[in-house]
């Protein structure tokens, strides 16, 4: 985002946007990407010059669900000899901002724990023997420290904050000095909204593409802090156009449609293709917002302001890819899984109790022990004895928390789909992937698919559990160009690079023939591109992951024999390889036969 | 208790309104399992249920709500009383000991006593069960739900304690397909699965947004508004539990039944069975005596489309085939 030409209308956002969310923490909630360092440092010192008297709590990665949620007050309890709850950092943060560190790499389990209970306002849990129910109004602050694109909050987090900003490129040089901070106190809950500003936004969301119905709520805060921020009771245009710019540009999927008849497109915005493409699963994309509105030419006006509000604050690489049409929802949505993805099983969530005295690493579950301790008191009390009973627990009474550490598979396919490997061998390919992905269903495997032609490797779909999402992007995928092997095997090598430090196993299915005539820079010629190819499958093997090399040339060929040798893969080819065997085949490679 | 948002009020979503109101006028379609995009009301409308039910008589004292009309005769008559149909939230985190129930801690420590303290199970009998984010709920707890949903009966053997108690609840989960798909053996214990989709035209956001904000601002005032709204639904629930027992199903709808059934190819006769109970109780909503067509069009998909044989890679979508199914059984 270095060229991004104006760091400080981003600063101001930045700046903007921490002011909104002071104003109204539990309504707005903030993601900020940027990494940890001075620049993030200057804005969250800000943010809480903004926020006073307010706490602020900080939720820690790892955290367990007895912190977060509630449980068992252990010293209270052991002393007490009954249970005793407390409140978990929820709980705690009512009426206070919670700020989620590494929000990135939270866990699918702890952001749906957190979302909870944003959406309800209170916090419930049934643990360890006792129930809680705490009201937890609380602003949500999300650190989100990704690197990349594949590197973001998980969907339904970010669903939940209002306003996304990103300071990664900023300089602290260019930050403004001497912000006011002291918030005025006007409330935004006082603010009025004119039924056409409310009307105008709504019509925004939709012309934009945005697909949670979410948006339009935290869009119509944010205009209401806005306003109030300007000690305004009655919310006026350009609160609603900072709304569009700081809510919904972030969100946008589609450039607006410019109304028929109506010919002025936003400013230097060529009108986007006749037909931008819908997501395959919904409907086609809506019409613009009528003309025959009664309050038409006022509300169609409001509107594209609105709308030039949000198109002027896109990013520049959004915006090219909107125009191309290629910004679908389906891969930002991908990607977003993908991240800090299915981590939450390899992290072990508690599965159970078991007894057994806690050894090193496990944890003494301290209710079930006095549980088993319970039915035996009397038989151990000494008799005649006086004062206060004290728990008698013995070695047998222990119970320690299981946790899973069940390491998952990720099968990472790697489809040809060059010239050379033709089209009927891909499409043949794309059948043998199905049947591996069948499989790959039962034993609930992730898969990622790379396809790799013409000039370089693309990563269809990072590592997920969807599917169907697979296929589709299997489906989609044309043929034709030369063979960039290198490129392909070290994408293979980042995608299992990334899936051994997340503790998965990675299973590398790659079909191919084996011809390389693309070199790693992307230049054609034969000789470098397999001396590049050869390279790059050592690098490859080092990784020392379980690989397969598919042959899908017509005839067996020992081009594809001798790069399986290089990457030290399990080579078979196609033509043998029917359902059975492939299955049997990969599982072997797996080596997790449950 | 903060006040929950109106039934009545949601906007939109009749697919995913109608299948809870048929899992209100008829426990015995099974549960509804609510799946779709983000911020589409799931969970609201789950809340909003309880406010919903028409109060049931129950046995005083009794921790599991027993029907004092189903207890054994002879013995002494139980008091019975009013309560309101319990709605239990299943949340995320929730441990074994407080869903199965478990040895009440304090009364054995402090008295000595070796007492069973009834776990959410034991509270949602005759009620229903929420479990909202249901494909990240861990799989031991999942293990146990399909158990006890599938007997109705929940036996706990632990710490010296064995004990059965009844626990015949409607499951009702809510979920995104994105966290991950559900095992299929919960899938099972659904009797019909609702997808909901965010909507896409103008009118209908605008009207969401304004209701949910006249919600947050004055929810005292937003929930009067409608609690005569909110009065019809719940009349409508109890007209259609008394109709239900005379809803007869013509032959001719049984066969179509179970010609739909056999034209998706669905797995044994449970979808049969949930389509025609959910298509009864969808005649008595409408106040009818008769099931027909009409009804078996209107409730196809969600009684079906979770049924089909699992193809985890077809993306023409479940609710696609079942409609296709339907439009060709019915056009014949």
């Amino acid at each position: 985002m270095n060229d991004d030409p104006a760091p400080a209308a981003r600063w101001a956002d930045a700046v903007l946007a921490a002011l909104l969310f002071a104003m109204d923490p539990a309504r707005t909630g903030i993601a900020l990407r940027a990494g940890a360092g001075p620049v993030r440092d200057r804005w969250l010192a800000l943010l809480r010059r903004a926020l006073g008297e307010t706490p602020v709590k900080r939720l820690p990665l790892h955290i367990r669900d007895e912190r977060l949620l509630g449980g068992l007050d252990l010293s209270a309890t052991l002393q007490a000899g009954r249970p005793v709850a407390q409140r978990g950092l929820l709980a705690e943060s009512d009426g206070g901002v919670l700020l989620l560190a590494m929000a990135e790499r939270l866990d699918a389990g702890t952001v749906a724990r957190i979302t909870m209970a944003v959406d309800r306002g209170e916090v419930l849990a049934e643990r360890d023997g006792v129930a809680l129910a705490h009201p937890a109004r609380f602003g949500l602050v999300a650190l989100d420290e990704g690197e990349g694109p594949d590197e973001k909050l998980r969907p339904a987090l970010a669903d939940r904050l209002a306003l996304q900003i990103d300071l990664t490129g900023l300089a602290l040089a260019d930050a403004p000095d001497d912000v006011d901070a002291a918030l005025p106190s006007t409330r935004p809950g006082q603010v009025d909204m004119p039924e056409a500003l409310l009307d105008a936004l709504c019509g925004a969301t939709v012309a934009l593409g945005v697909a949670s119905p979410r948006a339009a709520y935290q869009a119509l805060c944010v205009a209401r802090a806005h306003a109030a921020l300007y000690g305004r009771t009655t919310a006026e245009p350009e609160d609603a156009a900072a709304a569009a710019r700081l809510v919904l540009a972030p969100r946008a999927t589609q450039l607006p449609q410019p109304a028929d008849g109506e010919p002025e497109a936003p400013p230097e915005e060529p009108p986007p293709p006749p037909s931008p493409p819908p997501p395959s699963d919904e409907e086609p994309s809506p019409p613009p917002p009528d003309n025959d509105d009664p309050v038409e030419p006022d509300l169609g006006a409001l509107q594209d302001l609105m709308l030039q509000a949000a198109v002027a604050a896109l990013p520049p690489g959004l915006l090219a890819q909107l125009k191309a049409g290629g910004a679908n929802r389906q891969t930002s949505r991908a990607a977003g899984v993908a991240g800090a993805a299915q981590k939450s099983a390899a992290r072990g969530r508690p599965i159970g109790v078991r007894r057994a005295l806690p050894r090193q690493g496990e944890r003494l579950n301290v209710i079930e022990t006095l549980r088993a301790a319970a039915p035996w008191q009397k038989l151990r009390q000494p008799s005649g004895a006086e004062g206060p009973r004290r728990i008698q627990v013995r070695p047998d009474d222990f119970h320690v928390t299981r946790l899973r550490h069940k390491r998952e598979t990720t099968t990472v396919f790697a489809v040809d789909a060059s010239g050379s490997a033709a089209l009927q061998r891909l499409a043949e390919a794309k059948g043998a992937i199905e049947l591996l992905l069948a499989d790959c269903y039962v034993r609930r495997d992730k898969v990622a698919v790379i396809a790799f032609r013409g000039r370089g490797a693309q990563v269809l779909l990072p590592p997920t559990r969807s599917l169907v999402r697979a296929k589709r992007a299997l489906a989609g995928l044309p043929g034709g160009g030369g063979t960039p092997l290198a490129a392909a095997l070290d994408a293979c090598a980042a995608l299992i690079d990334a899936a051994q430090r997340r503790g998965d196993t990675p299973v590398l299915v790659m079909l191919t023939d084996g011809r390389a005539n693309v070199a790693l820079d992307g230049t054609g010629g034969r000789e470098r591109a397999e001396a590049d190819a050869y390279a790059a499958a050592a690098r490859l093997a080092a990784l020392g992951a379980a690989l397969l090399l598919i042959d899908t040339s017509a005839q067996p060929q020992p081009g594809a024999a001798r790069l399986a040798a290089a990457m030290r893969a399990t080579y078979l080819p196609l033509p043998q390889a029917g359902a059975a065997a492939l299955g049997r085949v990969v599982r072997a490679a797996a080596g997790a036969d449950p | 208790m903060a006040l929950v948002f109106p039934f009545s009020a949601i906007v939109g979503q009749d697919e995913m309104k109608l299948a809870i109101l048929i899992a209100a006028t008829d426990a015995r379609v099974g549960g509804v399992l609510v799946f779709g995009d983000r911020g589409t009301g799931k969970s609201t409308a789950v809340r909003a249920l309880a406010a919903l039910l028409p109060p049931m008589k129950a046995v005083v004292g009794c921790p599991y709500q027993r029907d004092p009309a189903l207890e054994p005769a002879g013995g002494p008559k139980p008091k019975s009383h009013w309560v309101p149909v319990p709605v239990v939230d299943l949340p995320l985190g929730a441990t074994e000991d407080r869903v199965v129930g478990a040895l009440d801690l304090e009364r054995a420590l402090s008295q000595g006593v070796k007492a069973f303290e009834p776990g959410l199970l034991a509270r949602a009998n005759r009620g229903f069960l929420y479990i909202d984010e249901v494909n990240l709920l861990e799989d031991h707890l999942v293990d146990l739900l399909i158990d006890v949903a599938a007997s109705g009966e929940n036996v706990v053997e632990r710490e010296g304690l064995s004990v059965r108690h009844p626990a015949r609840f409607v499951l009702v989960g809510s979920g995104n397909p994105e966290e991950g798909e559900l095992r299929p053996q919960l899938l099972d214990r659904f009797g019909l699965s609702v997808e909901v989709r965010t909507p896409q035209d103008v009118a209908t956001r605008i009207e969401v947004v304004k209701r949910r904000d006249a919600f947050e601002r004055d929810p005292a005032g937003f929930v009067a508004d409608w609690a005569g709204e909110d009065a019809r639904v719940r009349k409508r629930i109890v007209a259609a539990r008394k109709l239900l027992p005379s809803v007869k199903v013509p032959d001719s709808a049984l066969e179509s039944a179970a010609k739909l059934c056999m034209k998706l190819g669905t797995d044994g006769l449970r979808g049969e069975l949930t389509l025609m109970r959910a298509a009864r109780a969808l005649a008595a909503l409408d106040g009818d005596r008769l099931v027909g067509d009409a009804q078996l069009r209107r409730i196809a998909a969600p009684a079906l489309r979770h049924r089909l044989r699992r193809n985890p890679l077809d993306d023409t979508g479940s609710t696609a085939r079942v409609d296709k199914a339907v439009a060709e059984l019915f056009a014949a």
